[in-house]
C-alpha cells in the first residue's frame, strides 16, 4: 500500500480523500483511536501503524470524564486514557507528533464539548490547525448550539462535523446537510458505539433517505466491526468509521490493531 | 385542589430553552427528535384540561397533596429569631416531593405511547417516585443507580424493588448520581423509540428544567397561599436544599414576583470547599465554572482540563456535579443567592429537627434546615422563614447512624 501523502489541509484535505476513494470505487475507511490508550506511546504507535496499511483518515480521541454516546469499549479506554494523564493539550501535541511520524491522512479530533469548551473555542480551532487536523467532531453538539465552534472552524479552515441517527426527520437532514462542514457522520443504529455482528436492517434506506436531500459524502459509524461489513460500505456509503473494534484489538497489541485494519482495508479493494 | 396552570407562564426559558446563557440543549443527534416530541406533548397536555384534571385529581387522591405548612415552634424558640415555617414535601406519597415530577411525566409518557421507564436515581427518592407511578400506571420501570449510592441508600433499593422496577447498578466513573445518568441517557438513546427518560431534577437539555419546574411548582404555590392563609403574610426568605435543584425551583418559582422575599438555595458543603470533597458548584471558584453536562450549560465542577470532578456530600441526592440552568440565572440576575451547609452542619440539624419538632428529615433537606438554624437568630423575632422539607429521613438512618459513630 503506497504511502498517503499531505497535498492539502482541512476541508480540503477531506475533499481529496473522497475524490480519491472515489476514483477508486469504494468507500473511505476512516479509524477512530483515542490518544492515550493503553499508552500514550502505543496509541501512536497504533495509528501509525494503520497509516501505513492505507486507512483513509482518522477520528483521534480526546478523552472525557463522561462520555455519554460512547459504549463500554470506548468508555473503558478513554478512562484508561484519562487515568494516563491524558488531557486536551496532550492530544493536539499528539496530533502534531503524528504528523512529525509522517502520517499525511486527514485527521479528525473528537470529543466532547466541555472539555473543549475549557480550552476555548477559537483557540482549540487555532491550536488544532496549527498541529495539523483537519476537523473537529463533537457528539455532544448539534448544529443548533455550534456557532462559536462552527464560526471558530470557517476561520481555520477546519471541518466540522454534523451527525443524523435514524430518528431524524427529513427537516432534521436537511439542517444537517446545510450546517455540516466535511461530511455527514450517519449513526447507524439508536444507540452507543460499539461492534456489532450485523448491519443493521433499515441502513440502506436511511442511506438513501439522505442521499434524497443531499449531496454531501455520508460516513457510517457505530457497530461496524470487521472487513465483510466494511466489505458491504462500497457502494452504500462515501465512507465508514470503525472504532470499538480496533481499541479492542489495542488492548492486546499494536500488531493486533495493524492486522484488524489492513484486513479491513484489503476487503475494500 | 390546586389549580397551577395559570402561575407557570413566563418568558423563560426561551424557545431553544435557555436561562440567559445558562440552558440549551447539548445532546447526540439521536435524542433531538425525542425532545422535540417531548417538547410538543409537554405543550399541548399543558394546554389540555382532561390532562390538568387527571393530573390534579392524582396529586389530591393518591400523592395526598396539599401538603401542609407545619409552624416549627420550638425549633423557632430555641433558635430565638425568625420564626419557622416548614413546608412538609415529606408528607407526599413516597416520603419527598420527586412523586410531583415522576407522576406529571408519567402521564407524559402516556401521552406519548411510551411505556418503558429509564430513570436515574441518586439518594432513591426520584427512583422510588418513579417506581411508584409506573406501579399505579401498568408501566415498565427500569432505575439506574451508582453502587456507591446504592449501598448507602438500601431501604429505597429494595423498595423500587418491591414496586416492581429493575434497579440496575452502575459501576463507572465515580458509581454516583453523574454516572447513574449517563447510563439512564445510553438507554434511552438505544431505545428511544419505546421509552421515556423520567429525569428527577431541573436539569439536563431542554425541555427537561421547564418541565421538572412546571411539575414541582405546586410546592411554592401551595405554600404561598398557605403563608397567606395561616400567618396572612409573606415569608421573608424561602430555603430549599440545592442538588439537581428541583424542590428548591419548585419552592421559588411562586415567590420569583415577590420583591420582598430572599430566595436562598443551600449547596452541599461536604467535607467543606477547602477540603474539594463537597457539591458546591457555585461556591468554589476555583473547579465550578460554566461549562456543559447532561445536555445543559450551567455551573459545573470541572478540572482545568475540563473533566468533570468527583463530588462528596452525606446526602446522595446532593451529591452531583453541575445545578438546574436556572438556578445558574437566578444566581446571576441576584433574583437568588446560595450558600453550603457541610455534613456536619447537616447532621447536626437532623438531629434538632428530630429532638425539637419529632420530624425526621432527610438528610437533603436538613442542609436547607442548616441554613435556617444559622440565620435564625440573626433575625427579628417577627421575621419569617420558610424552609422546604423536600423528603423524610428514613432511608438516611444507617448514614446517620455511622457518621454519629452508632450513638444518635
Amino acid at each position: 500500500m503506497s504511502q498517503i501523502i499531505r497535498t492539502h489541509t482541512g476541508l480540503d484535505a477531506l475533499a481529496a480523500m473522497f475524490a480519491r476513494t472515489r476514483a477508486e470505487g469504494r468507500a473511505a475507511f476512516l479509524p477512530y483511536y483515542p490518544v492515550g490508550y493503553p499508552t500514550y506511546e502505543d496509541s501512536l504507535d497504533a495509528i501509525q501503524a494503520m497509516a501505513a496499511v492505507g486507512v483513509d483518515g482518522f477520528e483521534i480521541g480526546i478523552p472525557f470524564s463522561d462520555p455519554l454516546a460512547d459504549g463500554p469499549t470506548i468508555q473503558a479506554a478513554t478512562q484508561v486514557a484519562l487515568r494516563n494523564g491524558v488531557t486536551v493539550r496532550r492530544c493536539l501535541e499528539a496530533v502534531r507528533e503524528l504528523r512529525a511520524r509522517g502520517v499525511g491522512q486527514p485527521l479528525l479530533l473528537m470529543g466532547y464539548l466541555n472539555p473543549l469548551l475549557a480550552y476555548g473555542p477559537d483557540a482549540f480551532a487555532r491550536d488544532a490547525h496549527a498541529a495539523g487536523a483537519d476537523g473537529l467532531i463533537i457528539p455532544d453538539l448539534p448544529p443548533e448550539e455550534a456557532d462559536l465552534f462552527a464560526k471558530a472552524c470557517a476561520r481555520e479552515g477546519l471541518a466540522l462535523i454534523f451527525f443524523l441517527a435514524p430518528t431524524s426527520t427529513d427537516a432534521r437532514i436537511r439542517l444537517v446537510a446545510a450546517r455540516t462542514r466535511g461530511f455527514i457522520y450517519v449513526v447507524s443504529v439508536t444507540g452507543v458505539t460499539g461492534a456489532r455482528a450485523t448491519l443493521p436492517p433499515g441502513l440502506g434506506d436511511f442511506l438513501a433517505r439522505i442521499r434524497a436531500q443531499t449531496d454531501c459524502p455520508r460516513v457510517v459509524g457505530f457497530g461496524i466491526s470487521g472487513p465483510e461489513q466494511a466489505r458491504a460500505m462500497n457502494g452504500l456509503a462515501e465512507g465508514f468509521i470503525v472504532g470499538s473494534a480496533l481499541v479492542r484489538a489495542g488492548s492486546e497489541s499494536v500488531d493486533a490493531v495493524r492486522h484488524l485494519a489492513a484486513q479491513i482495508r484489503a476487503a475494500l479493494g | 385542589m390546586t389549580d397551577y396552570s395559570a402561575h407557570t407562564t413566563t418568558a423563560l426559558p426561551d424557545a431553544r430553552g435557555y436561562f440567559g446563557e445558562f440552558g440549551g440543549r447539548f445532546v447526540p443527534e439521536t435524542l433531538v427528535p425525542a425532545l422535540d416530541e417531548l417538547t410538543e406533548a409537554f405543550e399541548n397536555a399543558r394546554r389540555d384540561p382532561e390532562f390538568q384534571r387527571r393530573f390534579a385529581s392524582l396529586q389530591a387522591t393518591y400523592t395526598g397533596r396539599p401538603t401542609p405548612l407545619t409552624y416549627a415552634a420550638r425549633l423557632s424558640d430555641y433558635l430565638g429569631g425568625a420564626h419557622i415555617y416548614l413546608k412538609r414535601e415529606d408528607l407526599a406519597h413516597t416520603g419527598a416531593h420527586k412523586i410531583n415530577n415522576a407522576l406529571g411525566q408519567a402521564l407524559l409518557a402516556e401521552r406519548m405511547g411510551k411505556r418503558r421507564i429509564v430513570a436515574e436515581t441518586g439518594a432513591g427518592q426520584h427512583g422510588v417516585a418513579t417506581a411508584t407511578v409506573c406501579a399505579l400506571l401498568g408501566m415498565e420501570c427500569h432505575v439506574y443507580m451508582g453502587s456507591v449510592d446504592m449501598a448507602r441508600q438500601r431501604p429505597n433499593v429494595f423498595r423500587m424493588k418491591l414496586l416492581g422496577a429493575e434497579v440496575i447498578p452502575v459501576e463507572s466513573g465515580s458509581r454516583t448520581l453523574k454516572d447513574a445518568i449517563n447510563e439512564a441517557i445510553r438507554d434511552w438513546v438505544t431505545n428511544v423509540s419505546t421509552t421515556h427518560y423520567l429525569l428527577g431534577s431541573a436539569l439536563g437539555p431542554h425541555p427537561y428544567p421547564l418541565i421538572v419546574r412546571e411539575f414541582q411548582s405546586v410546592i411554592g404555590i401551595e405554600a404561598r397561599a398557605q403563608m397567606l392563609a395561616q400567618v396572612g403574610r409573606l415569608p421573608d426568605a424561602c430555603i430549599a436544599c440545592v442538588g439537581g435543584g428541583s424542590n428548591a425551583i419548585g419552592l421559588f418559582h411562586a415567590f420569583r414576583d415577590d420583591e420582598g422575599v430572599d430566595l436562598i438555595g443551600v449547596e452541599a458543603g461536604g467535607r467543606g470547599i477547602a477540603s474539594g470533597e463537597h457539591a458546591a458548584r457555585f461556591a468554589d471558584p476555583a473547579r465550578g465554572r460554566p461549562g456543559v453536562l447532561h445536555g445543559t450549560r450551567s455551573f459545573v465542577l470541572q478540572d482545568a482540563d475540563g473533566q468533570i470532578t468527583e463530588t462528596h456530600s452525606i446526602s446522595a441526592g446532593l451529591d452531583y456535579a453541575s445545578v438546574g440552568p436556572e438556578h445558574a440565572y437566578l444566581r446571576q440576575i441576584e433574583r437568588a443567592y446560595y450558600t453550603v451547609a457541610t455534613d456536619d452542619e447537616a447532621l447536626a440539624a437532623f438531629q434538632l429537627l428530630c429532638q425539637l419538632e419529632g420530624i425526621i428529615p432527610a438528610l437533603e433537606s436538613a442542609h436547607a434546615i442548616a441554613e435556617a438554624v444559622r440565620r435564625a437568630p440573626t433575625m427579628p423575632r417577627d421575621a419569617i422563614l420558610l424552609v422546604n422539607l423536600s423528603g423524610r429521613g428514613d432511608k438516611d438512618l444507617d448514614t446517620v447512624i455511622n457518621a454519629l459513630g452508632g450513638d444518635a
